[in-house]
C-alpha cells in the first residue's frame, strides 16, 4: 500500500529490463524517494566513482504519497552522483511525470551502465522497452516530448527527457518533464545523457493505493485546510508564485547581485513577481498568463508567461509566442539581478530556452555571472567571447549565451563548464560563488545569515533546498529568527535540514513545507502506508538520511574543509542595506552545527552517530 | 430541485485534486484514467479545462443503449447499471462529448452518477472552479458579472 513495492532494474549495457521487489525494511527506515534511493545508491555503487562512467547509477524514485491525492504528492526525484558537483546529487521534480510512473506500478527505476547508442524507455505499466532514439538526437527537450507522445499517438504518455545540453555534457544538464518541471540541480540530465538515455516515457493506468481509504480522506483534507488557510501556501504562492520574494529578499539586504558583488539590486522591481503582472506597453497584457499546479498540488505556484512579441528576443520567432512555464524566484534572480539584467523578458526568453533544451537556470546564470566579472576584470576579452560584450546588465549578453551554452556553441562551451571550473581555468578560482561545486541559489550568506551555513552544509553542494532557513529568517515560519544573528542558527539549520528530508523522502513538494509541520505530514503517511508513522519517526528518519548522505560525501573524498564559503562571503562585508558591514559569521556558526550533528571537530560522524542510526 | 455541475475553467489550476476524488469515490483508488471527470491542460495557451458529463436531457448515450442499462436518478443524473451494461461502447460512439467511456477492467462503461448528489469533485477542488449549483439558475452569477457593468458609468458619474 502506498508503495507499489516494485523496482524496474534497467540494465543499459545489457539492454534489459529487469523487476525486483522493493526492500521494504529498507522502506520502512528510508520512506521512499531521496531517502530511500540514496539507500539503494550507496549499497550499489562506490562514492568514488567517475559520475560520468558506466559503473555510476542513475535512480528516478517516487515516494509512498506519489501519485496520490495528498496535496502536492505527484513528486519525483532523481539520485545519482552529480556531475557538476562530485557529490550525492538528489534533484526533485513536479509535474505530472512523477504520478504516471507510480500510476504504471513503479516505486523506482534503476539505470545502470551505458547504451552503445542512443535509447528511451518507453514504460506502459508492467511493460518495459528500450526502444531507439536516433531521431531523438540533439532534439530538445520540447520536441523529444512531443516527437514521443506523436510517435505513440498517446498525447496522455508523461515524459522526462534531457535536451542537446544533456547529450553534448553540458555540467548542469537538467531532465525536464512535462516540458518545463525539472530535476534540475548538480547535472543530473547530464549523468542521464552519459548513459545515452535520451528519455524515460510512461503510460500508467494502475491505480494507486492507501492502506486506510477512510483515514487517508480525512488526513488529506486536513492537510489542504492547512494549506488553504495559510498566506504564504494559500495567498502568496498562487498570487506571485516564489517570486513573492525578489522584492522582500532585495530589501532584507540578501539579494545576490552582480556575481554577490552586491546584495542589493537597484533594479529588482522590474524583474519581480508583481512586475509580472503589469500590463506591458505593446499589448496591454502582462507577462504572467495563469498559475498552474502539478499533480495534486492545491497551492499552484507555478507562473505560466508570454514574451511580449515585439521585444527583441522573439519578434522573428514566433515559435516563442506562445505561453510556457514563467519566471520563477531562482531563475528571476539569476539570469537577472546576479548578472545585473532588469529586462523582464529577456529573462523569460532565457527561461523558456533552459527548459527547452535542459540546463539548470540558476548554475548557468551564476556562471554567467562569473564570466561577467572576469570580462569587466579584463581576464577575458571580446576574442574569448566571441565579440559577446560581458558587461554585467547587458540583456543582449544573457539572450546570446544562454542560446549558445543550450547548444554547445561558442562562448556557451566554455559557460557550459559551470562557474567553478571556469574560473579555475581562468586562475580566478575565487570568483565562482558556490559551495562544492554548485553554485548559490538567491539568498546571500552575508544577509541572510543561517541560510550561509545551510549553503555550506548542504549535502549535494549550496542550495536553499536542503535547508530552507529563509521560511524563519524571513518569513517567521514556524518563529521569525533575527537573519543577521549567528546564535542559534546551528540548531535551525540541522532542524530544517532534518526534517527537509524528510519531506523529500515522502513524494510531497518541500514547498508545502511553508504550511505543514511533520505533525500534518504523519498522519497522511500513516493513514496511506502500513507501519505506524508519527512525526518522531520521520524526524529521526531525516537525521538517518542526511548523515548517510554525509557519508556518502566523506566516502567520495570531501572534507570538513569543503563545508566553506567563497571569501567573498568571509571576508568582504555587505556594503549596503540592513547587512551592511556584516560577513558570513560561518567559522562561529559551523563548530556548533557539527558538535550538535554528532560529528567530529572535522565533520566527521562520529561512531557513535553513526551507530545511533543504524549507518 | 435538480443541481448541475458548474464549471468554471478559469479558476482551475490543473491540480487533478478532481479527477482523483472521482477515482477514489468509485473505487478505483487513485488512477487518474478511471475518472469520469478530467482536466485538459493547453500548454501553449496557459489554460487547464475540467470537463464531464452534462447530464443532456434527451441523452444520447440512453437513447443509444440496446440494454436500456442507462437510466435517469433522482437527481437527474444519467446512471449506468452494471448489471444491465453489456460493454458494447455504443453509447461512446452515440455520446457527441466523449464524457462516456469504456472500463476494460469490468468491462463496463463507465460516466458521471453525481455521486448520488453529492459530487466529490465538487469537495475537492481547492478553488471551487467546479461547483454544484440549481440547475435553473446555474448562470445567474455569470448574468450578475455582466450586469454590474451595465451603466457602470453614468451610476459613478451621480
Amino acid at each position: 500500500m502506498a508503495w507499489t513495492g516494485k523496482i524496474l532494474r534497467v540494465d543499459l549495457t545489457a539492454g534489459t529490463c529487469t523487476l525486483e521487489p522493493l526492500n521494504m525494511q529498507w522502506a520502512g527506515d528510508y520512506l521512499g524517494q531521496r531517502g530511500l534511493a540514496t539507500k539503494y545508491l550507496m549499497s550499489e555503487i562506490d562514492p568514488k566513482v567517475d559520475p560520468l562512467s558506466p559503473d555510476n547509477k542513475m535512480i528516478m524514485a517516487t515516494g509512498p504519497l506519489t501519485g496520490t491525492s495528498a496535496s502536492t504528492g505527484g513528486r519525483y526525484s532523481v539520485i545519482t552522483k552529480g556531475e557538476l558537483t562530485g557529490a550525492i546529487a538528489c534533484s526533485n521534480s513536479g509535474g505530472f511525470f512523477g504520478n504516471e510512473m507510480k500510476n504504471a506500478g513503479w516505486d523506482m527505476i534503476i539505470f545502470e551502465g551505458k547504451s552503445d547508442k542512443l535509447v528511451y524507455l518507453l514504460i506502459e505499466n508492467d511493460q518495459a522497452t528500450l526502444m531507439d532514439a536516433a531521431e531523438y538526437k540533439g532534439a530538445s527537450c520540447w520536441d523529444t516530448e512531443e516527437g514521443i507522445k506523436s510517435k505513440h499517438g498517446d498525447q496522455f504518455i508523461r515524459v522526462a527527457s534531457i535536451g542537446g545540453a544533456g547529450e553534448n555534457g553540458v555540467k548542469y544538464a537538467c531532465i525536464i518533464n512535462d516540458m518545463d518541471r525539472a530535476a534540475g540541480r548538480s547535472g543530473v540530465g547530464t549523468v542521464m545523457g552519459s548513459k545515452n538515455l535520451k528519455a524515460v516515457a510512461i503510460r500508467g493506468t494502475l491505480g494507486v493505493k492507501v492502506k486506510d481509504r477512510e483515514k487517508f480522506a480525512v488526513a488529506v483534507a486536513a492537510g489542504k485546510k492547512v494549506l488553504a488557510d495559510n498566506p504564504v501556501t494559500g495567498q502568496g504562492l498562487p498570487t506571485y508564485g516564489t517570486q513573492v520574494l525578489m522584492n522582500v529578499i532585495n530589501e532584507s539586504g540578501a539579494l545576490p547581485t552582480r556575481n554577490h558583488k552586491d546584495i542589493q539590486f537597484e533594479d529588482a522591481h522590474d524583474i519581480s513577481g508583481e512586475a509580472m503582472h503589469e500590463p506591458r506597453k505593446s499589448d496591454g497584457k502582462p507577462n504572467l498568463v495563469s498559475n498552474a499546479a502539478c499533480f495534486a498540488c492545491t497551492i499552484a505556484c507555478q507562473r505560466v508567461s508570454t514574451i511580449d512579441r515585439t521585444h527583441y528576443t522573439v519578434k522573428d520567432r514566433p515559435e516563442y509566442h506562445k505561453a510556457s512555464g514563467g519566471l520563477e524566484y531562482e531563475a528571476a534572480w539569476s539570469l537577472g539581478a546576479a548578472c545585473g539584467v532588469n529586462d523582464l523578458d529577456a529573462l523569460t526568453f532565457a527561461n523558456f530556452l533552459c527548459n527547452e533544451h535542459g540546463i539548470d537556470p540558476i548554475t548557468f546564470g551564476a556562471t554567467l555571472a562569473a564570466a561577467m566579472e572576469l570580462y569587466e576584470m579584463g581576464v577575458i576579452n571580446d576574442e574569448t567571447t566571441g565579440g559577446v560584450k560581458l558587461t554585467f546588465g547587458s540583456a543582449e549578453a544573457l539572450t546570446t549565451l544562454v542560446e549558445q551554452t543550450c547548444k554547445s556553441e561558442g562562448f556557451g562551451v566554455e559557460l557550459g563548464l559551470g562557474s567553478k571550473r571556469l574560473c579555475e581555468k581562468y586562475g580566478k578560482p575565487e570568483l565562482s560563488m558556490g559551495v562544492k561545486g554548485q553554485e548559490f541559489p538567491a539568498y546571500d550568506g552575508r544577509g541572510i545569515q543561517g541560510i550561509g551555513l545551510a549553503y555550506a552544509t548542504s549535502n549535494r553542494g549550496a542550495c536553499h533546498l536542503r535547508g530552507y532557513t529563509i521560511a524563519s529568517e524571513i518569513l517567521g515560519i514556524p518563529v521569525k529568527t533575527d537573519p543577521l544573528e549567528t546564535e542559534g542558527k546551528a540548531g535551525l539549520v540541522k532542524a530544517f535540514q532534518d526534517a527537509t528530508a524528510a519531506f523529500d523522502s515522502a513524494g510531497i513538494c518541500i514547498f508545502s513545507s511553508f504550511a505543514w509541520t511533520l505533525d500534518d505530514v504523519a498522519p497522511q503517511i500513516d493513514a496511506a502506508c502500513e507501519g505506524d508513522w508519527s512525526a518522531d519517526r520521520l524526524l529521526e528518519l531525516g537525521e538517518r538520511i542526511w548523515n548517510m548522505e554525509r557519508q556518502f560525501n566523506l566516502q567520495a573524498g570531501f572534507t570538513g574543509a569543503d563545508d566553506t564559503l567563497p571569501a567573498r562571503l568571509l571576508k568582504d562585508a555587505a556594503t549596503t542595506g540592513p547587512a551592511k558591514g556584516k560577513v558570513s559569521g560561518l567559522e562561529t556558526m559551523l563548530p556548533e552545527y557539527y558538535e550538535l550533528r554528532g560529528w567530529s571537530q572535522d565533520g566527521v560522524p562520529t561512531a557513535e552517530t553513526l551507530s545511533r542510526f543504524g549507518l | 430541485m435538480q443541481k448541475s455541475l458548474h464549471i468554471s475553467a478559469d479558476d482551475c489550476t490543473g491540480c487533478y485534486q478532481c479527477v482523483l476524488a472521482c477515482s477514489d469515490a468509485h473505487g478505483h483508488d487513485f488512477n487518474p484514467v478511471k475518472s469520469v471527470i478530467q482536466v485538459f491542460r493547453f500548454e501553449d495557451e496557459g489554460r487547464d479545462v475540467p470537463y464531464t458529463c452534462t447530464q443532456c436531457d434527451e441523452a444520447w448515450c440512453q437513447k443509444s443503449c440496446p440494454t436500456d442499462a442507462i437510466s435517469v436518478d433522482a437527481n437527474g443524473a444519467k446512471v449506468v447499471s452494471e448489471a444491465l451494461c453489456v460493454g458494447c461502447k455504443v453509447c461512446t460512439i452515440a455520446c457527441p462529448f466523449g464524457t462516456i467511456n469504456y472500463n476494460a477492467d469490468s468491462g463496463k462503461v463507465i460516466k458521471c452518477d453525481l455521486c448520488g448528489g453529492d459530487p466529490a469533485c465538487v469537495k475537492a477542488c481547492p478553488t471551487s472552479a467546479i461547483t454544484f449549483v440549481h440547475s435553473d439558475t446555474a448562470q445567474f452569477n455569470k448574468m450578475r458579472d455582466w450586469a454590474g457593468k451595465t451603466d457602470a458609468g453614468s451610476q459613478q458619474s451621480t
